[in-house]
């Protein structure tokens, strides 16, 4: 057996062994810096002394947050279902779409540029139109914010299916492994890094596609009207507040795709250090 | 049945056409009896890893035959006749070390319940009983090699095919897995093609070893290995060792075409 142990030596027993630990001493300099940001606007606002209607110290920020509470919620969750039932639509279908034209590389290879291309189109540019299309309510925001996340779920996803190494497929086929049983177990496996990407890209694209999409058009309790009308009678620091739980929204949507990446795929590259 | 358990005839493979054809191999014949440990061993480029490829169905031959216990080589794929290690590791790195053992079971349908079982003892096998949990990237190589070979063998084929298994690692891991494969091997039934370019290696694993030329590829002698089993560290330190190292080196440095004038092809060719 020593010659077993030898070989890793001085490791830790696994991954958990690694986390953990300096949790605090990870995340310290984030926080210090944050603070120091806060801390740096306070200043700059009151050493220049800045009108609040331009720019609203964060402490006023904050307290116009608390004044508002029940209203700002409302309208964040208003706005973040569209995001999130856009979102899902998108990334299912841009999933859904790769499996499919992944299945035949050549084919993959002809509807890539145009993915790329129409990836690469301010989709916002047709939130307007997506108005007349499906109404002032959240059906046109979700529209938008499907079409803002399928082009990139598409893209890295069919990626992610045709990167599986050459010899990873002919370990498949040593085993007479039908097509079916090598996407189930290796193709898929293979392509979660890349999916991933395009899931965590697409949570901030979604509260960018709901949001603005409301500036052309929406009801009185969306987020984006919401800002825009405050912003229009310069009660900007109820405006900000708005921004800032669209951020708050935005930030945890993020950070719940982030922990549900390192559960799906505790393995990865990407959690392996610290 | 009797007879070799893989017969190659006569067989080509050439690549590319017109002014870019390479003629990969080229009339090359051998034949494997049951239980037997043999290596091709060749300069780089000469089709070894070709020839190996060709009797997994993995590449077509061009032209010539090739049996394995009596069928296709396609038809013995099929019937999970066997398993392959190749140069690099090739793990899954989304499951973990006894998980990718489990692999091919699991797509071979055999019931789940032996999976584990089977599993564990092939990493026993190899030493590595202790590693089931971790992930191939806590591995060194060697150890991720090891665990190659585990999978090969987990689901009992009667072939092990090795592609330079040992080709990436350095020469004292290279030895110390040489004898660890010896072992397992004497611990299966399988018959082992093996492909490498170290002389060494081919010496102390090998019950024959064929010595191929390059471009076109082909079988220019075999050199039978007469070293007693089991075959123990010890075994490189004695004359006969050298002997034989010196003799399949000889093999390696013949001008071919003098070589082609003396063939040294298998029986049953």
């Amino acid at each position: 057996m020593a010659r077993v142990t030898t070989a890793v030596a001085g490791r830790p027993a696994g991954p958990a062994a690694r986390r953990g630990s300096g949790l605090i001493g990870e995340y310290l300099p984030a926080a210090v810096v944050f603070i120091a940001a806060i801390g740096l606007w306070e200043a700059f606002v009151f050493g220049f002394n800045i009108q609040f209607y331009l720019l609203p110290a964060p402490h006023v920020i904050v307290q116009a947050f608390r004044d508002n509470a029940a209203v700002l919620v409302g309208v964040g969750l208003y706005t973040f279902k569209e995001a999130l039932a856009g979102y899902a639509l998108g990334c299912g279908l841009g999933v859904l779409a790769a499996m499919a034209s992944s299945r035949s590389p050549a084919f993959a290879d002809l509807v890539l540029p145009y993915a790329i291309a129409s990836a690469s189109v301010p989709i916002i540019a047709l939130a307007p139109l997506a108005i007349v299309w499906f109404g002032v309510a959240q059906g046109s925001k979700i529209a938008i914010v499907t079409l803002m996340t399928f082009f990139p779920t598409f893209i890295s996803t069919v990626r992610g299916l045709l990167s599986v190494q050459p010899q990873s497929l002919e370990l498949m086929r040593s085993y007479a492994a039908g097509e079916w049983q090598t996407f189930v177990k290796l193709r898929l496996p293979a392509s979660l890094p890349y999916m991933f990407n395009a899931f965590k890209v697409g949570t901030t694209l979604s509260m960018i596609g709901a949001v603005v999409s409301e500036f052309f058009g929406g009801p009185e309790r969306s987020l984006g009207v919401y800002i825009s009308s405050k912003a229009a009678l310069f009660r900007t620091r109820e405006a900000w507040a708005a921004i800032l739980i669209a951020c708050a929204l935005g930030l945890s949507f993020y950070l719940v795709v982030v922990l549900v990446e390192r559960l799906v795929m505790p393995w990865h590259a990407s959690t392996r250090k610290t | 049945m009797n007879g070799p358990i893989i017969e190659v005839r006569d067989v080509g493979k050439v690549f590319g056409r017109g002014a870019g054809v390479t003629h990969a191999l080229e009339g090359t014949s051998l034949a494997i009896e049951p239980g037997e440990f043999i290596s091709i061993i060749g300069p780089s480029g000469c089709g070894k890893s070709t020839l190996l490829r060709i009797v997994g169905d993995l590449v077509e031959p061009s032209s010539g035959a090739v049996t394995i216990k009596g069928k296709s080589p396609h038809q013995a794929r099929l019937d999970r006749d066997y398993g392959i290690v190749f140069q690099t590791p090739v793990l899954y790195e989304w499951r973990t070390v006894l998980r990718n053992v489990e692999l091919p079971l699991e797509v071979m349908g055999r019931p789940r319940s032996e999976w584990h079982g089977r599993a564990e003892t092939m990493l026993q096998l190899v030493g590595l009983q202790a590693f089931q949990q971790h992930y191939p990237w806590q591995l060194s190589g060697g150890m991720q090699q090891r665990v190659a070979i585990a999978r090969a063998l987990v689901f009992n084929p009667s072939i092990l095919l090795m592609d330079e298994p040992f080709g990436a690692l350095d020469e004292l891991t290279r030895e110390r897995l040489n004898l660890e494969l010896l072992s397992i091997w004497s611990q299966t039934s399988a018959t082992v093609l093996f492909i490498t370019h170290s002389i060494s290696e081919a010496v102390f694993l090998s019950s024959r070893v064929m010595v191929m030329s390059p471009r076109p590829g082909r079988i220019e002698r075999t050199v039978t290995i007469d070293l007693p089993r089991p075959r123990t560290a010890h075994t490189r330190a004695t004359p006969r060792f050298f002997d034989l190292v010196t003799k399949v080196r000889e093999g390696l440095r013949e001008d071919p075409a003098v070589a082609a004038g003396r063939d040294v092809v298998e029986e049953g060719a």
